[in-house]
């Protein structure tokens, strides 16, 4: 290698790695990191936006793990659903219907792909006037319309105040629009896996697609998988807009209630933000625990 | 016969395909008909958008919903070329900013040696799970502390740096061969030359993926809408759809609420049909050792 070398000698200390990194960097900390950091220190405190904070210790985390009932009764559970379903079965869901595509065709394959990825992109909006729209409450409702010709219900549902039904049109609705980014990636990823890998499978006795799946296909893009995964977990975090955006914030019975709501409503409803702050904290802690989870479990081992 | 293990990525269509497609069509139908509907409903004439019972699609089609949107903004405080205006000049600022930023980092960590590298990447990595909204409080303190609320620095600076943006051009600089990069320093090419004439040109599905995710990011958000800007003057266009959209109980406001609807979502689609082939290029590359 002594091309490497040569470069290697060409750039070593090189100073101006510091004046390419350093706008971005500057402008990461501040807006990212430093974010987190604050959110970490106010949350060992009472900061209500008007007092300055007063020093609490473990005082919030304390009260929200045994006094704060709203968030142990609805929004652990209900966060811990969506994050399974959306999060842990939009990735496999968003694996299969890949692994799917990558058997037809190229023209095919791409309109397919783009029906199926242009949910993610609909944003905040577009999806707020179409899905209000479909869970009208009354009779002229689209879903109440189907149904009760199709004889299902009698008597219209008024979908988004009812807590039996919030949380599953929340899931159903984080679910339609989880085929992002990792989806693409994990298409493009099965796409480039070396064919001869599956020639030489079938040599050595793999039977059908589906051993090929799990023996060659998956081992093979394990960093695709990975990062993937980390973006379905950040995408089952991230959830709350729907939430908020359907039934607003708190939503009906707390029915709908996700972390990222609890700490919208005690942040800037309650103006208990230091409060608030221990939520968010413990959000970025449990997000960070699957990420180490799917680490283990796609990372490749040097 | 024994199994001959399958083709990925075929070149011609088989009929074994048929199995596959009729597998996945249903999904593609539920994934696909609320799209279908976004359409049908922005050009639905009053008396379909209320039709009983509701139809799905559209049978005569107009730009009604399009010109009472326009109208209903005339007589507002503010127009909706204001709004329009904030949000085309603050998205456009945010990709360009943020190309030239994120591009010139990746150069840096992709392809310079100097300390410290490997840590800072480490960051980048750790920050793609960043979950903007859980420190939404913060943020907004940051920006009122740096004196930028009211300003459209509020709406441009906290998106510049998108960590997955980074992330996936890194992998992507990763790509250009050495050697390359090599022989213009042999040719006594600068850091600079050298990011400008081989690095730029050479990554430039990266660049459009980013852009695309940058544009998401920015053309549909409302944090900093909401949070960090008071003066409706500055707000964006998202902001005034989400208003009208939220407001659709009136009779009149559905179709207009629909009409906004399609507005905000079609430059997303766009842009990504023009982009996608570059969008799956940068993708291959996406893997998290």
């Amino acid at each position: 290698m002594k091309g490497r070398n040569k470069i290697s000698k060409r750039e070593q200390g090189n100073k101006n790695g510091y004046l390419f990194l350093g706008p971005y960097y500057f402008i990461f900390f501040i807006f990212i990191i430093i974010p987190v950091v604050i959110a970490i220190g106010l949350s060992f405190t009472n900061f209500n936006a008007i007092e300055f904070p007063g020093f609490t210790g473990f005082l919030n985390y304390i009260n929200l793990l045994t006094n704060d009932e709203i968030f142990m009764q609805y929004v652990l559970p209900n966060t811990v659903k969506y994050a399974l379903i959306v999060g842990v079965g939009g990735y496999v869901l968003s694996f299969l219907v890949a692994w799917a595509l990558s058997n037809l065709t190229k023209p095919i394959r791409t309109v397919f792909a783009l029906i199926l990825y242009s949910p993610s992109m609909t944003g905040a909006v577009a999806m707020t006037v179409l899905w209000k729209i479909m869970f009208t409450g009354d009779q002229t409702g689209y879903l109440n319309s189907w149904l009760m010709n199709l004889g299902v219900i009698t008597e219209p549902v008024i979908w988004l105040v009812n807590v039996d039904y919030l949380l599953p049109i929340v899931i159903f609705i984080g679910l339609w629009s989880s085929m992002g980014v990792g989806f693409l990636a994990i298409l493009a990823g099965i796409l480039n896996t070396d064919e001869s890998l599956y020639e030489a499978a079938a040599i050595d006795g793999v039977k059908s697609r589906f051993q090929e799946m799990i023996l060659i296909t998956i081992p093979s893009m394990k960093p695709q998988m990975l990062f993937a995964a980390v973006m379905s977990i950040v995408g089952a975090f991230q959830g709350g807009m729907i939430s908020t955006m359907l039934a607003g914030n708190p939503t009906p019975g707390y029915a709908a209630q996700l972390m990222v709501n609890h700490v919208e409503d005690y942040g800037f409803i309650r103006y208990e933000m230091g409060y608030a702050a221990a939520i968010s904290v413990a959000l970025l802690g449990i997000i960070q625990i699957f990420s180490i989870v799917s680490t283990r479990l796609f990372g490749e081992r040097d | 016969m024994a199994y001959r293990g399958h083709k990925i990525n075929p070149q011609r269509f088989e009929k074994s395909q048929l199995k596959i497609i009729a597998m996945i069509l249903p999904i593609v139908f539920v994934m696909g008909l609320p799209i279908v509907f976004i359409f049908c409903h922005a050009f639905k004439p009053m008396e379909e958008l209320f039709a009983y019972p509701p139809q799905f699609f559209v049978y005569n089609p107009t730009f009604e919903n399009f010109t009472k949107l326009f109208k209903a903004s005339r007589t507002a405080g503010i127009p909706m070329s204001r709004y329009a205006f904030n949000s085309i000049l603050i998205t456009a600022s945010v990709v360009a900013a943020s190309l030239l930023l994120t591009t010139m980092a990746a150069f840096a960590l992709s392809k310079l040696r100097f300390k410290g590298k490997g840590m800072l990447m480490q960051i980048n990595q750790t920050a793609l799970m960043f979950v903007s909204v859980a420190v939404m409080i913060p943020r907004y303190l940051t920006v009122n502390v740096l004196g930028l609320t009211d300003t459209y620095l509020a709406h441009i600076l906290p998106l510049v740096a998108l960590p997955v943006a980074l992330f996936l051009v890194k992998q992507f600089v990763d790509q250009v061969p050495d050697s390359l990069i090599e022989a213009a320093y042999i040719d006594g090419a600068s850091d600079w030359h050298v990011y400008v004439r081989i690095i730029v040109p050479m990554i430039k599905p990266a660049i459009a993926t980013a852009a695309i995710l940058v544009f998401q990011q920015v053309w549909g958000n409302m944090e900093t809408s909401n949070y960090y800007v008071n003066d409706e003057g500055l707000k964006t266009l998202t902001f005034y759809m989400n208003t009208l959209a939220n407001a659709n109980n009136t009779v009149a406001g559905q179709g207009m609420a629909a009409a906004a609807a399609l507005i905000m979502f079609v430059p997303n689609l766009v842009l990504f049909i023009i982009l996608q082939n570059n969008v799956m290029n940068t993708m291959a590359h996406s893997g998290i050792k």
